[in-house]
């Protein structure tokens, strides 16, 4: 917006006797209280962040090199790399990031996809548009714990997912015990999670629609370009920046994947669904091994750092 | 020509309402669930019975729900620390996000742009960090005449609420409002002889209403829907969130009944406010907030 650069919003500094009345009061003590004021504004705020974002983050990176248990009465020592050694020997931790890394591979390109798809369905205006986003979205609106709980009823060997397979197949598919067994246990879980997020994404892709000028459609179909040629010529290369926020956000969630473990199968059967956030919360809070958990999340943060850093990469602007 | 058009719209609305379906079966099937005994959910789960509320309904299963766990109590307690939330969280981030939009302060983008690296942070990360750190403030009570000062937030309402009061996306969308705003209301106003803090209440935020909206329903979700967190540090069955309540039907012996019922109970409440926004919540986002 060019409205920043308007002459009135900083005036040059008037000639001595000049007095419009904005000038009048802009003058240096109204200038000091300017700047008091603003940084009072932004105080509760600033504060708030230090205290409960920035200083964990920093208290996090320190207690991952000491012995901090949450509740003892040893002094806390600084004790080097022993709680990374730990972790890196530990079959657990790497089979956390295996499947951590098996959901996100899944995750990221299929509820983008549907998102996508569910975007483009609900971006023209029709009747009932609003009745269809609304019900898009209402998974997102349902607790992830809620929704947990739901599938875990709805999963069992005798339960409505194998009713309506069998139903829908006549009979031909059996189901099988989701939850409990190692080989299907994740997969069901990703089912789950792409069920429950893929509203959110929806609105996003939703918004970078909307960004692109219609004038641009009109165009492609002035030159008898096909609805595929379209999506492709037009659609997509609009979608640009979006892509990069979406796959950033999935990726973080999915590296992130708790609640549904820690509800449905506390990382089992056989740790076929233990994640890495499960490992910290789960040594953290019920092992009371602060600096153990504080390692972990270090290393969690990193993982989310490195992938965000590649994917900005991958989709950076070519010019 | 035509017909093939007419085609393809028949045929992307049969999409839309496969999708539909999809989304909605198991929220319909929780819903009649909770209406029905345990036998007979059982017993409809083969047929297209199992999302109708047909044979045997009651409300039975909520009143027993109430029965087994204080889910009046959880009911308020969320309420409560979500309400809390919420309006704390549209004050501070918008004031902050004024102040950086609107106003000549030295040193802004510097506080701007930190504020947008914390975006980066997952909570999951802090969390554990942040409950050694929580347990470490000090916590002033008044007893009587006298002012007691004891250690440790755990346990307590506020280590539910401020924690989550300031959000840099909360702060991130009420400054791309902000920046549509003209910026000529606030001189007109200040040549009335507005301070910037009437500015702020009387000018800018009566029309930042989508933006308050979102930022609501983006405060209030997680709010409402925290689980790890309380896990972590609340104890007490009296200061305890909903969310928590579930973990009390897997202690005793499943009536599936009443864990629908007590599930239609804590989302229900956040689908009629959502319906009731839905309208500012999406367009807002659609138009200025998410961009990347």
């Amino acid at each position: 917006m060019t409205t920043t650069q308007l002459p009135s919003r900083r005036p040059a500094a008037p000639a001595p006797g000049e007095t419009t009345p904005a000038a009048a009061r802009r003058k240096r003590p109204g200038h000091l209280r300017e700047q008091l004021s603003g940084w009072g504004m932004i105080a509760p705020a600033a504060v708030l962040l230090l205290a409960f974002v920035f200083l964990p983050a920093i208290l996090g990176f320190g207690l991952a090199f000491t012995n901090a248990r949450l509740i003892s009465p040893r002094p806390v020592e600084f004790v080097g790399m022993d709680n990374f050694a730990r972790l890196f020997t530990d079959p657990t931790f790497w089979r956390a990031l295996l499947n951590v890394s098996y959901f996100a591979v899944v995750v990221v390109p299929v509820q983008s996809g549907l998102a996508l798809a569910m975007a483009l369905l609900i971006n023209k205006k029709f009747r009932g548009v609003n009745f269809f986003r609304t019900v898009y979205f209402l998974p997102v609106v349902t607790s992830m714990v809620v929704v947990s709980l739901l599938w875990l009823f709805m999963y069992r060997k005798d339960g409505l997912i194998n009713e309506l397979l069998s139903t829908f197949s006549f009979g031909l598919i059996q189901g099988a015990d989701w939850l409990n067994d190692p080989a299907t246990a994740m997969p069901a879980i990703i089912a789950l999670s792409i069920w429950q997020a893929a509203g959110f994404h929806m609105i996003i892709w939703l918004a970078g629609l909307q960004s692109i000028s219609g004038e641009l459609y009109e165009a492609a179909q002035l030159d008898g370009a096909s609805r595929w040629h379209q999506f492709r010529y037009v659609t997509w290369p609009g979608l640009k920046h979006t892509r990069t926020l979406v796959l950033v956000t999935i990726t973080i969630q999915a590296l992130g994947l708790f609640d549904q473990v820690s509800v449905m199968t506390q990382g089992g059967p056989l740790d076929s669904t233990t994640t890495i956030i499960y490992e910290a919360v789960r040594s953290g809070f019920k092992q009371q091994e602060t600096s153990y958990a504080s390692a972990i999340s270090l290393v969690f943060f990193v993982l989310v750092l490195l992938v965000s850093a590649v994917q900005r990469y991958l989709t950076r602007e070519k010019d | 020509m035509k017909n093939v058009l007419r085609l393809n719209s028949i045929g992307a609305m049969a999409v839309r309402i496969l999708f539909a379906a999809v989304a909605a079966f198991p929220i319909v099937f929780m819903l009649v669930s909770s209406l029905k005994p345990d036998q007979q959910i059982f017993g409809d789960m083969s047929s297209v019975a199992a999302f109708l509320p047909i044979g045997n309904i009651s409300l039975d299963n909520y009143t027993a729900v109430f029965d087994r766990v204080p889910a009046a109590r959880f009911l308020i307690n969320s309420v409560g620390v979500s309400a809390v939330t919420v309006v704390l969280g549209i004050f501070v981030n918008s004031l902050c996000a004024f102040a950086l939009s609107r106003m000549q302060v030295r040193g802004k983008r510097v506080v701007f742009t930190a504020i947008l690296a914390t975006l980066i942070v997952p909570f999951q990360t802090l969390a554990l960090p942040l409950v050694w750190w929580v347990n470490q403030l000090p916590y002033f009570e008044v007893n009587g005449f006298s002012l007691e000062i004891s250690k440790g937030w755990l346990d307590t309402y506020q280590v539910q609420i401020i924690p989550f009061i300031a959000n840099a996306f909360s702060i991130y969308l009420y400054h791309q409002y902000f920046e549509s705003i003209p910026k000529e209301l606030d001189e007109a106003a200040r040549i009335d002889g507005a301070g910037w803090f009437k500015i702020y209440r009387q000018v800018v935020m009566p029309l930042a209403g989508p933006a308050t909206a979102t930022v609501a329903i983006l405060t209030f979700l997680p709010a409402w829907n925290s689980y790890l967190w309380p896990l972590m540090v609340v104890q007490s069955e009296e200061l305890r969130p909903v969310m928590i309540g579930i973990q009390y039907f897997f202690q005793l012996n499943v009536s599936w009944g009443e864990v629908m019922a007590y599930a239609s109970l804590i989302t229900v409440p956040v689908v009629i406010l959502f319906i009731a926004f839905q309208r500012s919540f999406i367009n807002s986002i659609a138009s200025s907030g998410v961009k990347g």
